[in-house]
């Protein structure tokens, strides 16, 4: 057997899911409305969750106190570092989105809202890993 | 009434592309690569078949695929589970074409593929897939 990459860190994978199920409405509210205010409270989630602690992220303590203890405890933990990795990309297009919003840019708002909803809704009720999808293909492309 | 309109085509798009998603993920389909080395995963094959698991650690359904293919593979002795790191593979993945992780490779003992699962693969077509085929000619009655 090869080495394997072991995490220094586990999560329960629906903890992310309920998390993107959250950013989905407040993403499809904030597009209607054009809100800048609701994407800045969303850039806050992705930045929390993305360079902090998913855990401890404000959708990671809904999750955690309001729907985890209502769940079954029989999960396969996974490696925390994806959904990690998603919530830095939707910290990318939250951020593109504040400054279109402040600027008044309508494109620079609407265009990275649209791309995060793509992927929160995938994310929610696909059970799409951003992760998985995309991270050996940029790798791949970038790393000799 | 613009963004409404826009909302419902980009959701719309969406779920067609999620339901392909789903629907291809997991599958054990017919695919062919060029043949794998003992010396590229760096351990031997397994002496019928091998299972190649290319992981990452950006991928959240890596780690319940290799408990399903520890589980199948715990009972045989002539299967082997071998799970690499795609990232510091990338030669290995550009040869064979990995794109998204997991993604599981069945290879026979020569390492030449014989199958491959992109996603989370589904339990009773691994194991179908394992299972030897017993060729009819083979049959003691036709000797």
């Amino acid at each position: 057997m090869t080495k394997v990459i072991d995490s220094p860190e586990l999560i329960d994978p629906r903890g992310p899911r309920v998390s993107a199920s959250i950013t989905l409405v407040l993403l499809i509210v904030a597009f209607l409305t054009h809100s800048t205010l609701l994407i800045f409270i969303q850039l806050i989630q992705f930045a929390v969750g993305g360079f902090i602690s998913l855990k401890k992220s404000p959708y990671g303590l809904i999750y955690r106190m309001i729907i985890q203890p209502r769940l079954s405890k029989n999960f396969i933990a996974e490696d925390i570092r994806g959904p990690q990795f998603a919530q830095k990309i939707g910290f990318l297009l939250a951020v593109l989105a504040t400054i279109g919003g402040v600027a008044k840019i309508n494109l620079l708002f609407s265009i990275p809202v649209i791309f995060a909803i793509i992927a929160s809704f995938l994310n929610a009720i696909f059970d799409y890993c951003l992760g998985c999808e995309i991270h050996l293909l940029i790798t791949r492309a970038i790393k000799r | 009434m613009k963004s409404e309109v826009t909302l419902v085509l980009v959701l719309l798009l969406s779920s067609i592309y999620g339901l392909w998603f789903r629907n291809s993920r997991g599958n054990v389909k017919v695919h062919t690569a060029p043949a794998v080395s003992e010396l590229e995963i760096g351990t031997k094959f397994g002496s019928r078949i091998t299972l190649l698991q290319f992981s990452s650690a950006f991928c959240t359904p890596c780690r319940a695929t290799r408990g399903l293919l520890r589980d199948i593979t715990k009972d045989l002795s002539d299967v082997k589970h071998v799970d690499v790191d795609a990232e510091s593979h990338l030669e290995l993945v550009r040869k064979l074409d990995i794109r998204s992780t997991p993604t599981t490779l069945i290879l026979d003992h020569y390492g030449i593929e014989i199958g491959r699962a992109v996603g989370a693969p589904k339990r009773e077509q691994v194991v179908n897939a394992l299972t030897p085929r017993q060729t009819p000619r083979q049959t003691p009655r036709d000797k």
